[in-house]
């Protein structure tokens, strides 16, 4: 989603009805930070500086303010990622399953440099998650907004052709 | 429930009853399966009454800390002036738990029933239901019941008909463990870090925007309907040993398991049975080593422990743990388990606010330490200072991350000595002699 210009206004239109929708659900304007940053992020794929301010002018926050609550939490992105972003758990009840094995099995056929880091072709990131609360199906792998349960590294190969 | 969603007979589907039916899912077809009439009933009834209900039937918090529900509702003040929010909190994230996962997923309307009452109950005109962010499917279950719900004037402006106005909000959560401490989500809904806050003022007196506020689990929100419909007294009948410990509760088991899933069962079952006969034991030719039987947060029982548990409130206690969130995490005899209580206090360390010292600190040193034991360059001296730190993590902070993170370190210290101290004096993981844990275990799953 790198090719989509982060800098653009994102509050327009649809978007900027579906903000002052939200805004009417919360007492303050404050509340709807998080629901806005989701907007911006299924909009550019990430949050860029432009966008934090975007929001902070919104919201009647400082960018300052809005960038110490966009890097509290995990699921912002501040960079550009890959068109599939992988999130492998391999908390200790998923560890305990094999989940590490499931996690190198995909940095080796989506050919990532290393965790974290966007392959070559823009096409994946791969991390390693914190519990993904489905710790009955390990290994569960979220890519995008998709949650696989069960996988084991046989099948790991077939997941990331299919998505190539 | 096991997997895929097939019940064992000696469970008491309640919560679980329509899990893997789609058609439940449906507004249409939870009132087919009896659903909102209990909301119908509450509304005709005083707050009070709801209360009282929800007092005799036992019911207690299924998020891991087990507060009496109806006397946590009985905090909030009827008339006080001042606008009283109801929040649901459904961040489940607590590692070895997905039991709320599936109550979202399969009976949305099943929560957004519980709410409904719930906010009846405690005075409240809207409930938040705080999600965690990477349950995209919970998630998209649960906003498709709410529209329903509201275009079928469920809920609005009048309520089922009513004069009541009851609106429910869904929020995504961003990815932060701590949110699933109540008042961390508190400020988390509010636009905020998801730092929690120095308690008191408790969330009765000043909870979400400053104002009165109440907040229970998604299986405790659930459960009321039940209560609501058959009785205090049917849901106080369903105990098998302690009169504090009522109804029944989903277990999420998982880890090195025959059968992993949830199953629902009736408070104070005995969990020799449970592990073994309804979860079909350990995997094929291997044997349970250690249990964490309410979730990570909780103290790691040995197989002694665990066999004479009860599974009730009181019975883990009883048997040197906590029922806590009812995340059973099964470990078998293939796993280190400096190796498994290094990757949790990994979990804790990364999941620290960093709000309080002891936390931000000690979660990053423990595991620093537990990895170079696990590395084989570990010293018998890092054990006292393991213990030394856990000592200063528990209790000291703003909320229990903390405590959380010390209690596997110490529990495991205690339980496991031997393996700590064979790692220290082999200079290396005695488990790893030959293949490495995690690739044995795949191979065998």
């Amino acid at each position: 989603m790198s090719d989509v210009d982060a800098t653009a206004p994102i509050f327009t239109g649809a978007r900027r009805a579906a903000l002052d929708a939200l805004l009417t659900r919360y007492p303050t304007k404050m509340a709807a930070l998080l629901p806005a940053l989701w907007l911006v992020q299924e909009t550019h794929g990430w949050v860029s500086d432009a966008s934090i301010a975007e929001v902070a002018s919104l919201l009647d926050l400082t960018p300052a303010y809005v960038k110490g609550v966009v890097t509290f939490y995990t699921m912002y992105h501040r960079h550009p990622v890959g068109r599939h972003f992988i999130q492998v758990c391999t908390t200790s009840p998923c560890g305990v399953c094999g989940a590490e094995d499931v996690l190198r099995a995909f940095v080796r056929h989506t050919r990532v440099p290393e965790l974290g880091v966007t392959s070559a072709d823009g096409q994946f990131t791969v991390v390693e998650v914190e519990c993904l609360g489905a710790c009955g199906f390990a290994t569960p792998v979220q890519i995008n907004d998709e949650l696989i349960e069960s996988v084991t590294p046989d099948q790991v190969a077939a997941l990331v052709a299919a998505r190539r | 429930m096991g997997y895929p969603h097939k019940s064992h007979p000696r469970e008491t589907p309640v919560l679980s009853r329509h899990f893997g039916d789609p058609d439940a899912r449906t507004l249409a077809g939870w009132r087919q399966r009896g659903g909102y009439r209990a909301l119908e009933q509450a509304l005709g009834q005083t707050p009070a009454e709801i209360v009282t209900t929800v007092k005799d039937s036992g019911l207690r918090g299924r998020g891991g800390a087990g507060f009496p529900t109806g006397m946590k509702w009985s905090f909030m003040k009827p008339g006080d002036g001042k606008p009283h929010y109801l929040c649901c909190n459904a961040d489940e994230s607590e590692p070895g738990t997905f039991k709320d996962r599936e109550i979202m997923r399969w009976t949305p309307h099943a929560l957004i029933e519980g709410c409904a009452i719930g906010a009846y109950a405690i005075g409240a005109e809207t409930a938040y239901i705080y999600v965690r962010g990477e349950f995209t499917e919970p998630l998209q279950r649960l906003t498709d019941a709410v529209r329903e719900a509201y275009a079928e004037g469920v809920l609005g402006a009048r309520a089922m008909g009513s004069g009541t106005r009851l609106d429910i909000v869904v929020h995504k959560g961003a990815g932060a463990y701590i949110c699933g401490e109540e008042t961390a989500l508190m400020n988390s809904l509010e636009g905020r870090r998801g730092v929690p806050r120095i308690k008191p003022p408790f969330p009765a007196v000043a909870g979400l925007f400053g104002q009165p506020t109440t907040i229970n689990n998604v299986e405790t929100l659930a459960a009321v309907p039940h209560i609501l419909a058959n009785g205090a007294d049917w849901y106080r009948g369903m105990s098998l040993s302690s009169p504090k410990s009522t109804g029944t509760k989903l277990f999420s088991v998982c880890g090195n398991v025959r059968r992993p899933g949830n199953y629902e069962m009736t408070l104070g079952f005995p969990f020799g049975e449970f592990l073994h006969d309804v979860c079909g034991g350990p995997p094929v030719g291997r044997r349970f080593k250690a249990i964490i039987p309410g979730g990570s947060s909780v103290p790691i029982q040995t197989m002694e422990e665990a066999e004479a548990t009860r599974m009730d409130y009181e019975g883990f206690v009883a048997q040197g743990s906590m029922l806590g969130s009812g995340g059973v995490i099964c470990i078998d005899d293939r796993q280190c388990m400096v190796r498994v209580i290094a990757r949790l206090a990994r979990f804790y360390a990364h999941e620290s606010c960093a709000q309080c010292t002891q936390c931000r600190e000690g979660t990053a040193w423990t595991t620093r330490i537990v990895e170079r034991i696990e590395a084989g360059d570990g010293t018998f001296e890092d054990l006292d200072t393991l213990l030394s730190i856990a000592d200063n993590m528990t209790g000291k902070t703003i909320c229990v991350l903390s405590d959380s993170c010390a209690v596997p370190v110490v529990s495991g210290i205690k339980k496991f000595r031997a393996e700590f101290e064979a790692h220290i004096t082999q200079k290396r993981c005695p488990m790893r002699a030959s293949a490495s844990a995690s690739t044995v275990a795949v191979a065998a799953a």
